[in-house]
C-alpha cells in the first residue's frame, strides 16, 4: 500500500523512537492532539508523555530545551506548529545550536521540525518558505525532502546526524504525494541530491514541492520534443554541489526553481555556483523561478498568483529550449 | 592550584567543617579576583587581551557558594560574571588566560573570547551573548536528567537584566511545568550595562516574577558565600526531590562598569563606597579571623599562593600559540 509523505514522516520517527530510547518529542500539540498536521499521531499511545512532550507555546524555549537534552546524550525532536513560527525560537538555532561546535567542541544533535510552504490558503503566516534564513547559517544542516520515501530516509537521518538539522516538511505534500516505501530500514543521506528526472536539454534545480511542479512542466515540454532533467536538492546544507554541475554540464542550460521569494532566496547561490564553476558548458543564461518578493497572500487568486506554477515554468522552459 | 573536591560540605557540621569550607571560599573568591584583576588591569590594558573583558568584581561569593553545593554530574550554565565556577569544576587559570587572549589553549581554541566557554565532559555549558538564552537550554538539560532517571540538577546563572528577556520567562515556564530540576541564580547587580533597575523592571525583587511561574524563591546576601550555600543547597534539596525549579536572588553590586572599557560614570560614586565596604573577599578574611578559622597568616598565605598561580598560569599562557588561519574552516560540522 502506497505511503504518503506525512505517514513517511510518522514512520521514520516511529522507528526511530523503537530503535534508540534516547529520541523524544517535544512541541506544540504533539500528544493527544497528534500535531497540528498530524504528523505525531498515535505516538502519544506508543511512547507515553516521558517521550512525546507537550510544551506550552514557546518557540524559544522548545529549541533551548531540545539544545540542552542534547548535552546529555538525548536526541531530542522538536516541532516548530509553522515555520514561521520558528521566528520566535531563531537565536537559540541560529546563535546557540549552529555555532556550540564550532565555539566549544559541544555537539547539538537535535531535529527541529517545520512544516512550510504555501498553497493551503494559510496566509502570511502559516505558509512561508523560509530555509534560506537557516541556509545562510553556518553550522546547521537545512532538509527539505519532496517524496514520501526521502521524507522517511531523511527525517531517520536526520534524527542520527550529530549535527542540528532543520527539517522543512513542504504542508501541501503531506497528503498530496505517497508511494510504496522499500521494504525494511533504510535512511537516505543528509547532503545528497537527487535526479528526480533524467534529461538531456535543460537542468531544473529544485527542492520541496517544486520538484513536483518542475516534473509536471518536463511532461508537458517533453511533448515538445525538449527533455527537461530534474534535480531535486533534497538538502540545501550540506549542498550536493557535484550532481548540480553534473547535471548541467550535461544540458548546458539550467533553471532554478523555488517556491521562497526571489531575492536573498537559495537559488541565487546556486546560479552563482554554476556560473562560476561550469560556464564554459552554459549555451544560455541561468534563470531563475521564484515567488516575487512579496509576503505569501491569503486569497486563492493572490496565492495562486504568488505560487510558481507549472505553467510560468514550461514558459520559461520553452524560452531557454530556443535560446 | 588546589585539588578540587566537588563534594558538598555541610556547614552546620561544626567549626572545622566552616573552617574548612571558609578556606575554600576565599580561595576560589579570590582566585576569581585576582585572575580577572590580571585580566582587566593589566592584560587587557597591555593589549595582550583582545575584545570584550567583562568582570564579576564584588560579585564572587555568588559562583562561589553555589558551585561548592554542586555535585560533579550537575550541570553548570554560568553566566559571564561566574569565573569562579570554571575553577571549582576543575579548569586551570592558564586555560582561562590562553581562553581570553585568543590562544589555542583556551577553552574555545581561539574561537571565542572571553567567558564564551565551557567543556561538557566538567558539566560546563558556554554562554552566548544574548542574555537568558541559557535558561531554556539549563532547563532542557534538567528535563533530560529527569528522563534519564538522574537525581541531578541543572543550575543556570544570569543577572537581572536577563530576566527582562522572553528566553528567561518561556525557559522557567517550562521547567516548571515539567518539574525539572533546575537551580536558578540571579547576580542581581542592579545594573544592566547602564541601565538601573528601576528602568529594568516594575517590580521590587526578581524573586517577585517567581510567583508567576509557580515556583519558590529567596533573596539572600549575595557577598556572603555561606548565605548563598545554605540557599543553594535548600533549592538543590528541592529539585533533586522532584519539587520543581527553584530561584535565588543574590542582592549584590558590579564594582566595576559592564566591561572594561566601561568606566561606569553613571553609577553614582555613594554606591561604590557602600558595597565596597561589603566587599565578599575582604569581609570573609575578616570574619575567618574573627572566628578563629584561620590566622592572620594563614590567610596571606592563601593570597600569596594565588598570586604565585596566577603568575605562573599568564606565563604559560603568553606561551601558547595563536591558531593556525588554516583551522579557520574546521569543526563547522561534525568531521567526517
Amino acid at each position: 500500500m502506497p505511503t504518503t509523505y506525512v505517514e513517511a514522516i510518522r514512520e521514520g520517527i516511529r522507528e526511530e523512537m523503537e530503535r534508540d530510547p534516547n529520541v523524544f518529542l517535544l512541541g506544540e500539540d504533539i500528544g493527544i492532539y497528534g500535531g497540528a498536521f498530524k504528523v505525531t499521531q498515535g505516538l502519544l499511545d506508543q511512547f507515553g508523555e516521558r517521550r512525546i512532550v507537550d510544551t506550552p507555546i514557546s518557540e524559544s524555549a522548545i529549541v533551548g530545551a531540545a539544545i540542552g537534552a542534547s548535552f546529555m546524550g538525548l536526541r531530542p525532536v522538536a516541532e516548530m506548529q509553522f515555520s514561521d513560527f520558528i521566528s520566535c525560537g531563531f537565536d537559540q538555532i541560529v546563535n546557540y545550536a549552529a555555532k556550540c561546535r564550532y565555539r566549544w567542541n559541544a555537539p547539538v544533535p537535535i531535529v527541529v521540525r517545520a512544516p512550510c510552504g504555501g498553497g493551503i490558503h494559510g496566509g502570511p503566516f502559516h505558509s512561508q518558505q523560509n530555509e534560506a534564513w537557516f541556509a545562510h547559517t553556518p553550522g546547521l544542516k537545512v532538509v527539505l525532502p519532496a517524496t514520501a520515501r526521502d521524507a522517511k530516509g531523511l527525517i531517520k537521518a536526520a534524527i542520527r546526524d550529530n549535527d542540528p538539522v532543520v527539517f522543512f516538511e513542504h504542508k501541501a505534500l503531506y497528503r498530496r504525494v505517497k508511494e510504496e516505501l522499500p521494504e525494511g530500514e533504510y535512511t537516505v543521506e543528509i547532503g545528497k541530491a537527487n535526479v528526480h528526472r533524467v534529461g538531456s536539454d535543460i537542468s531544473v534545480i529544485t527542492y520541496a514541492a517544486m520538484v513536483h511542479t518542475a516534473a509536471e512542466a518536463a511532461e508537458i515540454v517533453a511533448k515538445d520534443g525538449i527533455s527537461v532533467e530534474v534535480v531535486d536538492l533534497r538538502t540545501l546544507t550540506p549542498l550536493d554541489e557535484e550532481t548540480i554541475l553534473e547535471s548541467v554540464k550535461k544540458t548546458s542550460k539550467a533553471i532554478v526553481l523555488h517556491e521562497a521569494n526571489l531575492t536573498g532566496g537559495f537559488g541565487g547561490e546556486i546560479a552563482a555556483r554554476i556560473t562560476e564553476k561550469v560556464f564554459e558548458y552554459l549555451d544560455g543564461p541561468v534563470l531563475r523561478i521564484a515567488a516575487p518578493d512579496t509576503p505569501v497572500p491569503f486569497s486563492s487568486t493572490l496565492e495562486e498568483a504568488y505560487l510558481p506554477s507549472v505553467d510560468q515554468v514550461v514558459e520559461k522552459l520553452r524560452w531557454l529550449a530556443a535560446y | 592550584m588546589a585539588a578540587v573536591k566537588l563534594e558538598a560540605v555541610h556547614i552546620d557540621r561544626g567549626t572545622e567543617a566552616k573552617a574548612e569550607l571558609s578556606r575554600k571560599f576565599l580561595y576560589y573568591m579570590a582566585l576569581m579576583r585576582e585572575v580577572e584583576e590580571r585580566i582587566e588591569r593589566r592584560l587587557y590594558r597591555q593589549g595582550k587581551v583582545l575584545g570584550g573583558v567583562y568582570v564579576g568584581r564584588g560579585q564572587e561569593a555568588i559562583p562561589v557558594g553555589s558551585g561548592l553545593v554542586a555535585r560533579p554530574d550537575d550541570v553548570l550554565f554560568p553566566s559571564h560574571r561566574d569565573l569562579a565556577l570554571y575553577f571549582i569544576r576543575g579548569v586551570h587559570p592558564r586555560n582561562v588566560f590562553a581562553q581570553y587572549m585568543g590562544r589555542v589553549d583556551g577553552l574555545t581554541r581561539g574561537r571565542d573570547g572571553n567567558m564564551h566557554m565551557g567543556d561538557l565532559s566538567k558539566g560546563l555549558v558556554a554562554i552566548i551573548s544574548a542574555m537568558a538564552a541559557s535558561v531554556p537550554v539549563a532547563a532542557g538539560a534538567a528535563m533530560a536528567m529527569k528522563y534519564q532517571g538522574r537525581d541531578s540538577v541543572a543550575m543556570v546563572y544570569f543577572g537581572d537584566g536577563a530576566t527582562s528577556r522572553g528566553d528567561w520567562h518561556e525557559g522557567i515556564n517550562l521547567a516548571s511545568v515539567q518539574k525539572a530540576p533546575l537551580v536558578l541564580l540571579c547576580n542581581n547587580n542592579q545594573y544592566a550595562y547602564s541601565t538601573p533597575l528601576s528602568k529594568q523592571m516594575a517590580c521590587q525583587n526578581v524573586a517577585d516574577r517567581a510567583v508567576g511561574y509557580g515556583i519558590p524563591a529567596e533573596i539572600v546576601d549575595g557577598n556572603d558565600p555561606f548565605a548563598i550555600y545554605e540557599a543553594t543547597r535548600r533549592a538543590v534539596e528541592h529539585a533533586r526531590a522532584g519539587n520543581g525549579p527553584y530561584l535565588i536572588e543574590c542582592k549584590t553590586f558590579r564594582m566595576t562598569g559592564h566591561s572594561a572599557h566601561d568606566p561606569a560614570d553613571y553609577v553614582p560614586k555613594k554606591m561604590f563606597e557602600e558595597w565596597g565596604a561589603m566587599c565578599p573577599i575582604q569581609r570573609m578574611q575578616n570574619r575567618m579571623v574573627e572566628e578563629g578559622w584561620a590566622t592572620g597568616e594563614e590567610v596571606s598565605d592563601i593570597l600569596a599562593r594565588i598570586r604565585k598561580e596566577t603568575d605562573e598560569a599568564i606565563e604559560w599562557a603568553e606561551k601558547s600559540p595563536y591558531p593556525d588561519p588554516s583551522e579557520l574552516t574546521e569543526r563547522v560540522y561534525e568531521p567526517k
